[in-house]
């Protein structure tokens, strides 16, 4: 009897001292705390890892940041221990681990994260604006100027700079320009409405083993089904994700836009199964390279880190010469959001400051080191990327056709996500639905299903708009 | 079994099953245990001094994470987003919403299946099935067996899942050669099928081990007299083998449906998918509460919570089952 006594006591005292404890601290944390320390140990964490995933980043951090960030601070006679903690899996898992890391108050002191994970790690109160982090004086950092404010607006939120952007990309269509001339399509083809694309591929079906169409879809592939899918089609009926303060339901727009899903997968021009294995999107990379795909809708990632002829993770050696690209086109000309033809969608990453990091301005000192115009053009190293400093795009960009195409016809008329805490939970509604298409549901069915959701996820009918 | 003294497992004993040199005489049959002089002579201090400890270790380990599941499991707390920072107790909300969560009812039933098809019969079957096969077998033929089968069991479970995705694969795909079956993508098109025989390749060798065991206790005399008596097998299985090692089936399938009621591995080989066709209970919590839908970890600690009542349902179940056989019972593990 006693002994259960005893038990009941240590337990309820347990439950009180848990009351309380959950949620982040409120740490007050001093901007200069250990800024002349003359022994510092820094570290750099990114969802790239060494001859794997984001392979060139991975190694201009170890072969070219790390060294020279250490021999920069030894001449100023600071020791500087620089690690980096590589990551090589995918985007959900990576944010998962950072959202762990910060909220038990530890991780890396530089963090790469997506710039739609801004919005929700800072009302977790995971990352803070730079200035609390690194003090007044991170605006007056020299590569501010250089950096576009549209670009900006992908590492901060709510007016309030959460961290450096490490530039942006923008959404087309790749096609296989080998298997159009076998298909007797034209190898410099631009689609001017859906049922072009629809077209193409029953073209395309003809061809033996081949996917006509990689249209992303389903949930296993995460938040590429929405980037790389229903988005860039929403934008296309004129429809953003979130406007005025609603998020679509079930509206016309997204049944539209399924209705485009059904077309390609309930006519054979899309893969079924590969939407829903595990593995999925890497493996449409695969088949792109192999030639067994003839049109994938992918950001210029696609081109200079899944099939670059020399660091790509699915080389292609002839990429210059048969991976063509086009322009997203609009469901019709002329629907696409403000009455555009053509449409896309833009996102990025950048890099922030540890709130937590036992040496803040040393940190951020780091940051501005990897954001420098020679540390971005040593990142490039010789390749293109449409970075975040306009000194640099304007030298880099002119060596590669596709991402001139990018930053010149595309980039102009692009749309960006809601930096909201509640997109993930669209997002993962939104692939859901399409899910639900593939699997076999008629688009009305997965958009009703959707609708449900939604209002689920934002808070009620009231935040839904179904017009 | 006979030949073993009943064994109580540690507190806490049960009124009835104290042993009976256990008892000093002249106390009562149903007295409580602290009732009882001091026999090992320690004096209360001491004896407190010594349990300490042991009680320290299960409240830190055990009770705390229960009780603070609990708690998590009360409030709308997330992984990230504003109710990370400051969450709000809901009180039973998220148990209403698992229960009437579809997708939560979907769980439970492909875990009752995953259960019930990998451990309780699979492993169970074939389990016994390698143990009484291997009994008479020759030396190296019976150890070969048993090394194949225990390297299923003891490789880590990354790289086992990396060879089964291997195995599985679509395009090049070990089974799809062996079987000529070209382009099936077996976790898509039979996710359930091929995390069950998964399973029961990869658990196997627990039931071997013990059914060969426990085989072993059969008195070889027995089996004489049945054979002399021109039982057939089938009727030797069940006349004389069964009878004996009854407790060791119980705890047996009571260890494997616990430890596949929680096993987490499937996921490395589905990630619960496709749309949720694989999704055991474990898998939904990780889902729900870490990874793609936003990280509600209140909503998932909830779950967590049912899933510890259904295993304890479990284990009282299988215990009740045993107790039932009276004091015979020699399972011995713990």
């Amino acid at each position: 009897m006693r002994r259960t006594g005893g038990v009941t006591a240590v337990a309820a005292s347990l439950a009180l001292l848990a009351t309380g404890c959950l949620g982040s601290k409120s740490s007050d944390n001093n901007a200069n705390r250990n800024a002349d320390a003359k022994d510092v140990t820094l570290s750099i964490a990114a969802n790239a890892a060494p001859g794997g995933k984001n392979a060139q980043e991975a190694d201009w951090v170890n072969n070219w940041v790390i060294p020279r960030f250490t021999a920069a601070e030894k001449a100023k006679g600071v020791t500087a221990h620089v690690t980096f903690q590589p990551s090589g899996v995918g985007d959900e898992d990576y944010k998962s681990k950072l959202a762990l890391d910060l909220r038990s108050q530890s991780g890396a002191d530089v963090i790469s994260l997506d710039g739609i994970w801004v919005g929700e790690f800072a009302d977790a109160g995971y990352i803070k604006p730079l200035e609390e982090v690194a003090g007044a004086r991170v605006n007056d950092w020299d590569g501010w100027p250089q950096i576009p404010s549209s670009v900006q607006q992908l590492m901060s939120y709510n007016g309030k700079r959460y961290g450096i952007p490490a530039g942006t990309d923008g959404r087309v269509l790749f096609f296989n320009k080998r298997l159009f001339a076998q298909a007797g399509l034209p190898v410099s083809w631009q689609p001017h409405s859906w049922a072009d694309i629809i077209a193409a591929g029953q073209k395309l079906k003809a061809l033996p083993g081949v996917t006509p169409i990689q249209l992303n879809a389903g949930t296993a592939m995460g938040e590429a089904t929405s980037m790389q899918g229903v988005l860039p089609l929403l934008v296309g009926t004129g429809r953003q994700i979130y406007s005025d303060g609603r998020w679509q339901g079930n509206s016309a727009a997204v049944r539209d836009v399924l209705d485009f899903y059904r077309q390609v997968y309930g006519s054979g021009l899309g893969d079924k199964t590969l939407q829903q294995e595990a593995k999925g999107r890497d493996k449409s990379f695969a088949l792109f390279a192999k030639n067994k795909i003839g049109i994938l809708l992918e950001s210029d990632y696609f081109w200079r880190g899944v099939v670059e002829p020399k660091q790509g993770i699915n080389p292609m050696p002839d990429r210059d010469q048969n991976v063509g690209y086009a322009l997203i086109p609009a469901k019709a000309p002329g629907t696409g959001i403000n009455g555009q033809d053509y449409v896309s969608m833009s996102g990025g990453g950048g890099r922030v400051v540890n709130p937590n990091s036992k040496y803040p301005q040393q940190a951020w000192d780091l940051l501005t080191f990897m954001n420098s115009a020679e540390a971005v053009k040593a990142f490039l190293n010789g390749n293109a990327k449409i970075t975040q400093r306009t000194d640099v795009n304007g030298e880099v960009l002119k060596n590669d056709p596709m991402l001139t195409f990018v930053a010149t016809r595309v980039l102009p008329f692009t749309a960006f996500r809601p930096a909201l805490a509640a997109y993930p939970q669209v997002s993962q509604a939104l692939q859901q639905a399409t899910l639900d298409v593939v699997t076999g549901k008629s688009p009305a069915d997965a958009a009703a299903a959707y609708g449900t959701a939604v209002a689920k996820a934002v808070g009620g009918a009231g935040n839904v708009s179904s017009g | 079994m006979a030949s073993q003294p009943p064994r109580a497992g540690p507190p806490p004993v049960p009124p009835g099953t104290v042993p009976p040199e256990a008892v000093p005489p002249g106390a009562g049959a149903g007295t409580e245990a602290e009732a009882a002089p001091d026999v090992a002579g320690l004096g209360r201090l001491r004896a407190v001094a010594f349990l300490t400890p042991a009680l320290v270790l299960i409240a830190v380990f055990l009770l705390f994470p229960a009780v603070w599941t609990l708690y998590i499991g009360s409030t709308n707390y997330q992984l990230t987003g504003a109710a990370a920072r400051s969450p709000k107790v809901v009180w039973l909300a998220n148990y209403r919403e698992a229960l009437t969560d579809p997708l939560f009812h979907n769980a439970l039933w492909l875990t009752i299946l995953f259960v019930f098809g990998s451990a309780v019969l699979g492993q169970n079957a074939l389990g016994f099935t390698l143990a009484w096969g291997l009994r008479r077998s020759v030396g190296w033929v019976r150890r070969l067996v048993e090394a194949l089968v225990l390297l299923a069991w003891v490789l880590p479970g990354s790289v086992v899942a990396f060879l089964w995705i291997a195995l599985l694969d679509r395009e090049e795909g070990t089974l799809n050669a062996l079987l000529h079956t070209p382009g099936t993508a077996w976790l898509v098109t039979h996710p359930m099928a091929c995390i069950v025989v998964f399973n029961i390749w990869r658990g196997t060798a627990f039931s071997m081990l013990l059914y060969g065991a426990a085989l072993a206790g059969v008195p070889p005399s027995h089996l004489e007299t049945a054979r002399l008596a021109g039982a057939s097998g089938w009727a030797t299985l069940r006349d004389v083998v069964f009878p004996h090692i009854r407790g060791h089936m119980l705890t047996n399938t009571l260890l494997i449906t616990l430890w596949t009621f929680n096993d987490f591995t499937p996921y490395l080989l589905t990630a619960g998918g496709p749309d949720h066709r694989s999704e055991t209970l474990p898998v939904y919590v990780y889902n729900t509460a870490i990874s793609i839908s936003g990280g509600r970890m209140g909503y998932g600690a909830a779950v967590s919570v049912l899933v510890l009542l259904v295993n304890l349902v479990l284990a009282l179940f299988y215990l009740r089952l045993l107790r039932s056989r009276g004091g015979a019972v020699s399972g011995g593990v713990r």
